[in-house]
């Protein structure tokens, strides 16, 4: 059984597990891709002062909540990790899935928020304002829902004790979205 | 089924070690309920309509908020010194495209040149904030180009 393995996700030829260092890595890619987009965002906003007037649209309760679960899912993730350390896949796994249940919220909220916005007429072709928060906003929920996919399949296998140094890995990349919501907030919901 | 985890695999990040780990469930839900506090101030901040305030409340709290969550839940700075290298490379390219694009975004004329068009933009869509846009209204502040 253990010949079909793949043994990338456990070997360590750099001091770190080779998994955890291409999570590593796709972190360092994704960290240009949202601080494009996030950057982008910034110096239009700065250089358009009109756009004060749609951004004052934005649902600021929805944001503070979506923020709220993503801390939370963030915890159960690192609580996962730490169960993983301690050699308990099924702990690992229930807290796997605490965050999936956080992830699946934050889909929720967000698409009554959007169905909302796009009901009053704020669309991704409205105003570059929109252009910008649907872009910023849809590109981070994908991450989201890649995420939960991602955790959904190793939960499962963490479940019977199988490939429990993968836990700590997707922990990480759930942490970086997290903190890509974390900037997300103040600059689509509060800076108005 | 073979054993599925490894040593290295479990413990390289240094913060373990030897096999043996300790619960941090206590540490985490510190953590946890400090950010929440930070979230709440960050919201509360900027309705006192202060921007000075609003700038260290929204996005100096952002900061802060991002820095707990690198340290307590990713555990960087307990990570190999490289990986630390390898994202604050990637912050720094970010950097130099803000640093290199910025003026063109941000400033409407230059020494020898001007933007016409987004002039225009932030013109008409100052004055029509000025009209008071109703928030049902659909009122798209992009205009195109002035014809030459």
């Amino acid at each position: 059984m253990s010949a079909f393995r793949p043994i990338a996700t456990t070997r360590s030829a750099t001091g770190i597990s080779t998994g955890k260092l291409a999570v590593w890595w796709l972190i360092a890619s994704e960290i240009v891709i949202f601080g494009g987009v996030l950057g982008s965002y910034l110096m239009h906003r700065l250089g358009h002062p009109e756009w004060a007037s749609q951004a004052a649209h934005t649902n600021t309760w929805a944001g503070a909540f979506n923020t709220l679960v993503l801390l939370t899912s963030s915890l159960a993730a690192v609580l996962a990790h730490n169960a993983a350390e301690m050699k308990d896949g099924k702990k690992a796994a229930k807290y796997l899935w605490l965050t999936i249940a956080g992830a699946l919220i934050f889909l929720v909220v967000k698409s009554l928020e959007w169905s909302n916005e796009i009901h009053h007429g704020f669309t991704i072709t409205s105003h570059t304002f929109w252009s910008f928060y649907y872009t910023a906003a849809g590109i981070h929920g994908l991450h989201v829902i890649i995420g939960a996919i991602i955790m959904a399949v190793i939960a499962r296998d963490a479940a019977k004790g199988i490939d429990l140094q993968r836990v700590e890995a997707v922990g990480l990349y759930w942490h970086f979205v997290d903190i890509v919501w974390i900037f997300l907030f103040p600059l689509l919901y509060i800076a108005k | 089924m073979s054993d599925t985890t490894t040593a290295p695999a479990a413990h390289d990040a240094g913060h373990g070690g030897g096999g043996h780990h300790e619960d941090h469930t206590r540490q985490y839900v510190k953590i946890w309920a400090i950010l929440l506090v930070l979230l709440v101030i960050s919201i509360i901040g900027p309705e006192l309509g202060h921007p000075m305030l609003t700038l260290v409340t929204a996005f100096g709290i952002a900061f802060v908020k991002a820095y707990l969550v690198i340290k307590h839940f990713m555990h960087l700075t307990v990570e190999k010194k490289y990986v630390g290298f390898l994202m604050l490379t990637m912050l720094a390219f970010m950097l130099v495209f803000v640093a290199g694009v910025s003026p063109d975004v941000m400033k409407h004329s230059g020494q020898r040149w001007t933007n016409d068009a987004a002039e225009a933009v932030v013109k008409k869509g100052l004055a029509e904030d000025g009209h008071g846009g109703g928030h049902d209204e659909k009122k798209p502040a992009d205009v195109p180009p002035p014809p030459h």
